[in-house]
């Protein structure tokens, strides 16, 4: 089906490539034009062109506005953190101020071929420079562009300011290719982790000396609260990743070797997203932005906003990732178990149980 | 063109006791005159036709990448001939293979054909025949500068056929993903070959910089003062101080991935785990590669850009039959450009980590160099306004230019904010801009170079009414194919994804990429009306006048085909800046460089009157010279 309108296409395209040539050529062959072209110094052909612009510019005009006003709902994400409505104002600010350059200088360009288009008994006008107007084409582009930057150099601020330090902290690893997202637990304080530590089970590479990991866990979806701040903090196990969720107007490359963090406040939980769009099937999604491999197009991990209470009830209701990992028991130095199976949340079994089960582990 | 004609002789009789002799004509023989040649001319020759084959190839292989994103569905098995095993059973492009030829499409357009292409040829071409050399510094140097770029080029070219594939982790090559080869197949030979590949072409490079260098300040002819030369002169000297300086940046940071991926250190690596092993590397940092690589990386953009910047402003002077408005403005932006463009490379790493801190420092920075840009623009207008405007290929070409430098520029105002950055980063919206400002604003300048000096080239016309065609539809092709990308990109489509369907929030925009691709078609098509033109006018174009633009720049004074050391008798001398046209007194709309102020009295400004006296003094001093 593609196929066969391609191939019309392209068969139009040269059909009219051709009947462009004909007329051309039958035109000149009735004018005489292309015997003596050295005579004329432009041939009907510059007016064709100079028309050209024009209807260049308003087709081009034309299918802008149109595009851009009647499309508008479907490259406008909804925006769902508290700095992406800062975010989409210098956005905004930044399409208007340069939409208006954009219109005008265009309508400069292509009006002035149209309307100085070569005239046999017409002179150039010699008009090498002028140096009022230099200064001030040079002044006010600057003054202009250091508005933009210095509104956007707050944005940046707040945006990049230390966490809050009431905010929840979740970690995101990239690796080839997914992610996967660690909570500090009850405690609310993450882990060490070392890369060396890492195996087929302890993909995070949990440092288990730390009394700090014995209580992460480490779920299948990432939860975070409306309207508290969220800190996330990234890294990457193998290759470049980056996270990007983009309602929330949040990017920050995952380096492996280098911890970095994005924190954001989320206005507007799942449930609320779902009702504005009317869309029950709407997840937010995080997606990985830094070519990575062969499967960097299906880093899909999905982010659900709870209501504060909601979030709390699913944070209580995780089970830390040591207790699904008894084994890795024997990896805590033995003065620390007790206190892990505590925070781990491993209480129900008898100490004489857990000793079995290390050695058997051994 | 009586003019020149007259002009020319004039200065061969006024210099008659000329004493250069120039009767040792070469004889080359095929070899030496079109292989291993050391004239600039065939040089520049042999860089253009290496770079429209590069671009053919660069150009198709984003049809296939477009191809997958625009019909996802569609049957590929017939490309299985070319591609192999690269087509998946199911009859698609296997998802690693569009990683390769994403960054194959890059590489080759951004080194191969917009800066060889463009930069080679015309810096080679022009820069002895506009200032009046007999050839470039050394001409040894030069060729050897080919043809380190004809080895890279081979090299490159090879790693395309290999079995593990070539690279496939973008243009960048981001370590650790180019430095692994258990990440992605293409890290192993296919990188390995991309970098030798590198190495020489920046060897290339910077032997070719270094020649135009010298030339520029050693050779210009007699009263070929800098406030003087032509802008594509300066634009080309500018350029090639920009890679002087960047290029061997890169070099170090090719050669440290080197080092890591052979030789077992540590630059970009640490802390990794991957295919079931921790790696020994530790205390390394990839985000030190992005600063090596972005160091050439940003100043590049404006090393495929400038040289396109210094054509237009020729053409449209010509064509616009005015001077350039604010010449001086002009040069001072080149420089303005020449130096920020070193400042300004940490705006493509605003999300990769990098200290927020410097993430202001290189956004005020880069919002900077806007300025200078601006005033470029604004002085392309006032050039054409009031203009006399005569429409060729290549002043058509040259105000396509503005129009996507304008576009494309304006973008760049969202991505150097740090703060619209962290959203648009990485999408269509880049893919958009760059391919705007930089690939197509440079590609037009390469096709109105080509269009303006074909004659001089060549002595023969390319036909001007399938020059029109091809602009016309080259001009609303790119903007067919770029312009959507925008919105795209506004949406949050990431680059690089070989596919949208895993992701809800990129579900949408079918229709507009199945546009994008068929638009991508018919504007590569538009590309062979210019082949078949170019091909077709060196050996049955009509036989071109002198100087068929009426321009005022010293290649027009040459004989119809230059031979080696390209004037014949004295090289001639210049009285005047190059944009004397449409001078009021004057009966014909140009003056060229070679006219004396003395023999137009009628035309002269007051402070110019006052010039023709030292005309007398400094011709005088010419005749001494000869007769010592």
């Amino acid at each position: 089906m593609f196929e066969i309108i391609i191939g019309i296409g392209a068969l139009l395209v040269l059909l009219i490539i051709y009947m462009i040539f004909r007329v051309f050529t039958l035109m000149n062959v009735v004018k005489g034009n292309d015997k003596n072209q050295d005579d004329e110094r432009v041939s009907v052909n510059n007016k064709i062109n100079a028309w050209m612009f024009m209807a260049v510019l308003f087709l081009g005009f034309g299918l802008f506005f149109w595009y851009s006003y009647t499309r508008f709902d479907e490259y406008v994400l909804p925006v769902a953190s508290v700095h992406g409505i800062e975010y989409e104002s210098i956005f905004w600010i930044t399409t208007a101020v340069t939409g208006i350059v954009f219109v005008l200088t265009h309508i400069l360009l292509f009006y002035f071929p149209f309307r100085y288009r070569f005239k046999n008994d017409a002179k150039a006008l010699f008009y090498p420079d002028n140096t009022k107007l230099e200064i001030a084409w040079t002044i006010i582009p600057a003054i202009v562009l250091s508005i933009l930057v210095f509104s956007g150099w707050r944005v940046w601020s707040d945006i990049t300011e230390k966490a809050p330090d009431n905010a929840e902290v979740v970690e995101i690893v990239g690796y080839q290719f997914a992610w996967a997202v660690r909570y500090p637990g009850q405690d609310k304080q993450l882990g060490d982790f070392d890369f060396r530590l890492i195996d087929a089970e302890n993909q995070l590479g949990m440092d288990f000396t730390d009394k700090a990991s014995f209580d992460d866990f480490i779920p299948q979806e990432l939860h975070i609260p409306k309207g508290q701040p969220v800190l996330f903090k990234i890294r990457a196990r193998d290759v470049l990743h980056s996270v990007f969720v983009p309602h929330f107007r949040l990017k920050m490359d995952a380096v492996p070797g280098m911890p970095t963090r994005f924190w954001f406040t989320p206005t507007k939980s799942t449930a609320e997203m779902r009702a504005e769009l009317n869309d029950p099937e709407f997840n937010y999604e995080l997606a990985c932005t830094e070519v990575c491999g062969r499967g960097h197009f299906s880093m899909r991990f999905i982010i659900v906003v709870d209501e504060p209470e909601e979030y709390a009830k699913w944070y209580a209701e995780q089970a830390s990732w040591l207790s699904q990992n008894e084994e890795y028991l024997a990896k805590i130095p033995v003065e620390l178990r007790e206190v892990a199976m505590i925070s781990a949340g491993i209480e129900d079994k008898t100490k004489k149980e857990i000793k079995e089960e290390v050695k058997a582990s051994f | 063109m009586a003019t020149t004609e007259v002009q020319f002789e004039d200065h061969i009789a006024h210099h008659g006791a000329d004493d250069h002799d120039h009767d040792h004509e070469h004889h080359d023989n095929f070899i030496t005159k079109y292989i291993f040649s050391t004239d600039h001319k065939m040089i520049g020759k042999q860089y253009l036709i290496t770079g429209i084959f590069w671009a053919i190839l660069g150009g198709a292989l984003s049809l296939i990448f477009r191809l997958q994103l625009g019909f996802p569905e569609m049957q590929l098995e017939w490309l299985r001939p070319i591609l192999g095993k690269w087509i998946t059973e199911t009859g698609s492009i296997d998802p690693e293979f569009y990683l390769a030829l994403v960054t194959m499409h890059g590489t080759i357009m951004v080194f191969f054909v917009l800066t060889a292409g463009l930069s080679g040829t015309f810096s080679n071409y022009l820069i002895p025949l506009q200032i009046g050399a007999r050839d470039m510094a050394s001409g040894f140097i030069n060729m050897l500068s080919y043809w380190f770029f004809f080895l890279s080029s081979v090299i490159m070219l090879s790693s395309l056929f290999i079995e593990t594939g070539p690279a496939m982790g973008g243009w960048t090559v981001y370590p650790p993903l180019s430095a692994l080869e258990v990440a992605i197949p293409g890290s192993g030979l296919g990188m390995t070959l991309w970098l030798v590949a590198m190495s020489f072409f920046i060897i290339s490079t910077l032997l070719g910089g270094i020649n135009y260098i010298t030339t520029v300040i050693n050779l210009r002819t007699r009263g070929m003062s800098f406030s003087k030369l032509p802008l594509t002169i300066w634009a080309f000297f500018l350029t090639a101080v920009i890679g002087l300086l960047a290029f061997p940046v890169l070099f170090s940071g090719a050669l440290l991935l080197i080092f890591d991926r052979s030789f077992g250190t540590s630059f970009y690596l640490s802390d990794i785990y991957i295919a079931g092993e921790a790696l020994p590397n530790v205390g390394g940092s990839p985000i030190l590669y992005q600063h090596l690589f972005w160091f050439l990386g940003h100043p590049e953009v404006y090393i495929v850009l400038l040289p396109a910047l210094g054509i237009t402003s020729e053409i449209i002077a010509t064509n616009s039959r005015k001077p350039i408005f604010g010449y001086r403005a002009m040069i001072g932006s080149l420089l303005g450009i020449t130096i920020l463009s070193f400042v300004v490379w940490a705006h493509h790493m605003f999300v990769s980590g990098l200290n927020p801190f410097l993430g202001s420092i290189f956004m005020f920075l880069t919002l900077i160099i806007a300025v200078p840009s601006a005033v470029k623009v604004f002085n392309y207008l006032a050039t054409l306004w009031r203009g006399n405007i005569i429409f060729t290929p290549a002043m058509l070409f040259s105000i396509g230019l503005v129009s996507v430098f304008i576009s494309g520029g304006i973008t760049g105002i969202f991505l150097g904010n740090s703060a619209i950055d962290i959203q648009l980063h990485d999408t269509y919206f880049v893919v958009a801009h760059f391919h705007l400002v930089m690939g197509s604003a440079s590609f037009f300048g390469l096709m109105a170079g080509v269009y303006h000096w074909f004659p001089k080239m060549f002595g023969r016309m390319m036909s001007n009414r399938l020059g029109y065609v091809h602009f016309w539809l080259t001009f609303i092709g790119v903007y067919l194919v770029f312009f959507p990308l925008h919105y795209i990109g506004i949406a949050g489509f990431p680059r690089r994804y070989y596919s949208f369907t895993n992701f809800d929030a990129f579900s949408g925009f079918t229709d507009l990429n199945m546009f994008v691709t068929v638009s991508a078609f018919i504007t590569f098509g538009a590309q062979f009306l210019f082949l078949f033109n170019f091909f077709y006018s060196m050996y049955k174009g009509r036989i071109a006048p002198l100087n068929p633009w009426r321009s005022n720049t010293l290649e027009w004074t040459t004989p119809l085909n230059p031979g080696h050391g390209n004037w014949p008798g004295v090289i001639p001398t210049v009285y005047r800046w190059p944009y004397d046209y449409s001078k009021p007194g004057s009966e014909e709309d140009f003056i060229p460089q070679t006219v004396p102020y003395a023999l137009t009295p009628e035309s002269n400004l007051p402070h110019e009157d006052e010039l023709v006296d030292r005309e007398k003094e400094q011709d005088a001093i010419v005749v001494d010279d000869n007769q010592s």
